[in-house]
């Protein structure tokens, strides 16, 4: 097994209020320390509700944010400043929005050749060739290169986004929500072609959603993220079959689904905990019905529950 | 439309254009006309009226020619005005992008600097400056551009905030570019526009603020000649001959006002909005042109659309957003509408009600009956009655439903008073009672709090709760649910659902979820392109899809608990609403698609088990058919 990608105790603390000079007036921490092994040409799905924490996550194994503490190994190499030149030729993002990741004032083709250019200094005729090459990788046709990006629909942007990142010549992907703006019949294209271009590129996913039902079609493995820490991980066909914390069985449980009746799996007057005071031991404390009385004093760390399943549950199911 | 033809269709600005064209033309050829020379004093001519001999505009208190002295002039504040505005624009602009793009402590410290500069009125500062570099236009110029900065940082550094945290900035970075590369190839072509509208709008100031310096003696010096210092050489003789105050005033007014004109003028045609035509108002009711004869309506059920059909009309350009929707929902009845963006599922609702934007929108034929009254074509009136007291609307996004600097209490209280005369108490009581039925907790303090300190999936309960405010008889649904987290919809819709059974609500659930569809709808109806390719019960469509699009749109969605698979998407894109094509609008998608289906219109067809299908071919299972 090679490591595509290792990232250990990364956490990340945003200042609010921050003032002219002197400290800030508060601190929200938007990632826990947590460690985290992908391997090589493996998919690995990362699900949680809004503020969770999984975009700066991934903002930070790119490379675009600095880490508050923690250390990121790409390929075997460390990598700890956030220095995005060195990041992009190994690691790149497709963001969630198509349209707002390309910018509006270029055409298609100074776009595909910015990573070319900066990153690989290659030459003209060499750019043209390797663009030609991933344009018939990801379907598009070539005379779009000197189109503009509004002129092309959504699935249409995020191929061309997709084929930038397959530019850069990475050979680990972050796709943060790479569908969620996309209608359901573009969805599945888009998907469909993500897993063909992992085959053709041998490439590692970090695959981002809030849609369990998508990351489970497109991961081998998945992470829940509750609150900023990671709560549950384990295979794709039976982490939400087989969940082992209550979180993930409460995410399972309210996914709606083709054939289940109508049911709302929690008390209606629940309220998220709040980041700028986070309660003490389990932050799923509140939700949950299996609290015990070590679960407010105690966070509890992740272990193994099985094989390949890990999870973060002093009363795990 | 392109910049030119908006800015013509502005008939002042093309006047201001006309005009200040005109001017930079004289002040270019100036020195080519046969013109006295604008120093030369000659006081045995002074005061001399204009017309009289032959000077034109006479001349002044040292007998100088004033036509002369006045092209010269104005040749000159032009000059000066232009290049202060240039230099305030590139400084102004350069600071601006740099603070915003660094943002942090960067821009704390370098917006606290221009906070400073602007705290000081303007001309003092001007003064300031003049005095301590000495009088001269030169330095009335630097003045001028000096106080100017502020203004373009501030603009600037606003734009730059929202480009730079754009994701094409985070990908420019992830290709390699660094920051100075970033800020001219990525972050300036976006901002330019910006910077040349603030441009347009602040060079007439410009030219005022160097002429009053000049005025005041600091700007240009004797004997040389600019608008400023030629009205302050001739305030002393104001009474006794206006004519050398009212010839550079007279300039000072036409140059400005037509480069405040084309200005403003020039800042319209860049405005984005102003392009896409969203700042013009809307009507109150959308417009209705039916050429066709109205279908009439039977009606037993609660509301029967038929034959409806809306269109947007834009740049010449008809985008047949709704072609031709018939749909009935009775009373207690949830009816799904499934579909795609850009399948008319939600202009189908805003039709109901006369709710989409006009212009563009058009309701073209159809009719819509609610419980035995007509609504499309009604009176402004009788639908302002209607919505939101017997027909109500829940949007998907809450936080731009809801009004953010009222009170949601005081929302509350408005929908409620706007249908029913009740005291403000009891309409208080009554608004409390709301929050409760949609399980808001401590519905007392929530009702005194502001949309904004609320979740997504609170702000979502007030919207049912106003919804709910006049106890409707039908509730249209527009995609309530998209933007919330997967915990929460499930709350949302079980409480839906349990409204629905204590209220006996009708509603309409518009989404492109079909487990959504399922566990809450009786009736469902899949939209394509427009118009309702497939209508029945809910279980019976989804057990046996009898439209290849149904059929192929549930195929590709992934559903939960089956595993890492492949996934039957379906190729191409849908259809433009410009551009339909005969026939079946899902025939170039359709893998049995026939010669027939891309001829002539294919009506939908009722078949077994209170279906309907828009299919030549359609395919049922066999129990179906026995069934």
């Amino acid at each position: 097994m090679t490591v595509a990608l290792e990232v250990t105790g990364l956490s990340k603390t945003f200042a609010l209020g921050r003032r002219l000079i002197g400290p800030p007036r508060a601190h929200v921490r938007a990632v826990q320390p947590l460690s985290l092994t992908i391997k090589k040409g493996e998919t690995l799905g990362i699900v949680g509700e809004s503020g969770c924490g999984k975009s700066t996550l991934a903002r930070m194994l790119a490379g675009l944010l600095k880490p508050s503490s923690g250390q990121i190994e790409i390929e075997g190499e460390t990598l700890n400043a956030a220095d995005s030149p060195t990041f992009g030729r190994r690691i790149q993002y497709v963001f969630q929005d198509p349209v707002s990741s390309l910018n509006p004032r270029k055409t298609i083709r100074q776009i595909m050749e910015a990573p070319l250019k900066h990153l690989h200094r290659m030459s003209k005729e060499a750019r043209e060739k390797r663009i030609a090459e991933i344009f018939t990788a990801v379907n598009l046709r070539l005379d779009f290169l000197d189109r503009y990006p509004h002129e092309f629909s959504g699935g249409q942007a995020q191929r061309i986004v997709i084929g930038r990142a397959l530019a850069a010549n990475a050979r680990i992907l972050i796709l943060d929500e790479p569908v969620s703006a996309l209608d359901v019949s573009i969805q599945a294209q888009v998907l469909n072609l993500l897993s063909d271009l992992k085959k053709k590129f041998d490439l590692t996913y970090l695959f981002i959603s809030h849609d369990l039902a998508v990351v489970e079609a497109i991961s081998d493995r998945v992470a829940v993220l509750y609150f900023g820490s990671i709560v549950e991980i384990g295979p794709a066909n039976q982490i939400f079959t087989k969940p082992r914390h209550p979180y993930t069985k409460l995410l399972a449980e309210s996914a709606p689904v083709v054939g289940r009746p109508l049911t709302a799996p929690e008390g209606r007057e629940i309220e998220l905990p709040d980041p700028q005071n986070p309660p003490q031991g389990c932050s799923f404390r509140a939700r949950c019905s299996r609290a015990l009385g070590e679960c407010g004093f105690e966070s509890p760390d992740l272990v193994r529950v099985a094989e390949n399943q890990m999870t973060a549950c002093f009363n795990s199911l | 439309m392109s910049f030119f033809g908006l800015l013509a269709r502005n008939r002042l600005a093309l006047a201001g254009l006309v005009v200040m064209l005109a001017i930079v033309v004289l002040a270019l050829v100036t020195p080519l006309l046969p013109l006295a020379d604008p120093d030369v004093t000659n006081t045995a001519d002074r005061f001399k009226r204009p017309f009289e001999e032959n000077v034109i505009l006479g001349t002044d208190h040292l007998g100088r020619d004033l036509l002369s002295r006045l092209l010269w002039g104005g040749r000159l504040s032009l000059a000066v005005g232009f290049a202060s505005a240039l230099i305030a624009a590139t400084i102004g602009s350069a600071i601006g992008i740099v603070a915003g793009f660094y943002g942090g402590r960067t821009d704390n410290i370098i917006m606290r600097g221009v906070d400073m500069l602007m705290a000081f009125p303007y001309i003092l500062l001007a003064l300031a400056i003049v005095a301590a570099l000495g009088p001269g236009l030169i330095n009335a110029l630097i003045a001028v551009a000096a106080v100017n900065i502020p203004f373009f940082a501030r603009n600037i550094r606003g734009v730059t905030v929202s480009i730079a945290h754009r994701e094409f900035v985070d990908a420019a970075r992830l290709s390699g570019m660094g920051d100075a590369r970033i800020i001219l190839t990525e972050v300036l072509p976006n901002v330019i526009p910006v910077i040349v509208i603030a441009m347009s709008t602040t060079v007439g100031w410009m030219i005022l603020e160097t002429a009053g310096l000049s005025f005041l003696g600091l700007g240009s010096q004797p004997p040389q000649a600019d608008l400023g210092s030629m009205l302050g050489e001739a305030r002393s003789a104001l009474i006794t001959n206006p004519h050398t105050s009212i010839v550079p005033g007279a300039m000072i007014l036409v140059i400005v006002m037509s480069i405040n004109l084309l200005g403003d003028g020039v800042r319209d045609a860049l405005d984005p909005r102003l392009r896409s035509g969203a700042l013009s108002r809307p009507m109150p009711n959308t417009l209705v042109r039916r050429k066709e004869p109205v279908p009439e309506t039977k009606n037993s059920a609660l509301l029967a659309l038929s034959g409806l059909k809306t269109q947007f009309h834009s740049n010449g350009r008809i985008h047949k957003a709704v072609g031709g929707v018939d749909l009935r929902v009775r009373s207690g009845e949830c009816v799904g509408v499934i579909g795609e963006s850009g399948s008319g599922k939600s202009v189908t609702a805003l039709s109901v009600m006369g709710l989409v934007a006009s212009p563009p929108g058009v309701i073209t034929a159809g009719a819509a009956n609610f419980a035995g009254q007509e609504l499309i074509g009604a009176t402004y009136e009788t639908l302002r009655r209607l919505r939101g007291d017997r027909v109500a609307y829940i949007f998907q996004d809450p936080l731009t439903a809801l009004h953010p600097l009222y009170t949601v209490g005081e929302q509350l209280v408005e929908a409620i008073r706007a249908h029913h005369l009740t005291p403000k108490v009891e309409a208080r009581n009554h608004a409390i009672g709301l929050l409760k039925s949609v399980r808001i907790p401590n519905a007392e303090e929530r009702f005194d709090g502001y949309p904004h300190e609320m979740s997504g999936g609170m702000r979502q309960r007030i919207g049912i709760a106003m919804a709910l405010a006049n106890d409707p008889e039908l509730i249209i649904a527009d995609e309530p649910t998209t933007s919330l987290d997967v915990t929460v919809q499930a709350q949302i819709l079980s409480l839906l659902s349990d409204l629905r059974r204590e209220r006996g609500l009708a509603i309409i659930f518009i989404t492109h979820d079909f487990g959504v569809v399922a566990q809450l709808c009786d009736r469902v109806a899949v939209m394509y392109a427009g118009r309702i390719v497939e209508e029945g019960p809910t279980h019976a469509i989804l057990n046996s899809p009898a439209h290849p699009y149904t059929a192929r749109l549930m195929a590709c969605v992934p559903e939960l608990g089956r595993g890492r698979r492949e996934l039957a998407a379906i190729p191409g894109q849908p259809p433009v609403l410009d551009r339909l094509p005969e026939g079946c609008a899902f025939a170039e998608r359709c893998h049995k698609a026939m010669e027939a289906c891309r001829a002539g219109d294919i009506s939908i067809s009722a078949t077994a088990g209170q279906r309907a299908v828009r299919c030549i071919d359609p395919k049922f299972r066999a129990t179906d058919a026995v069934r």
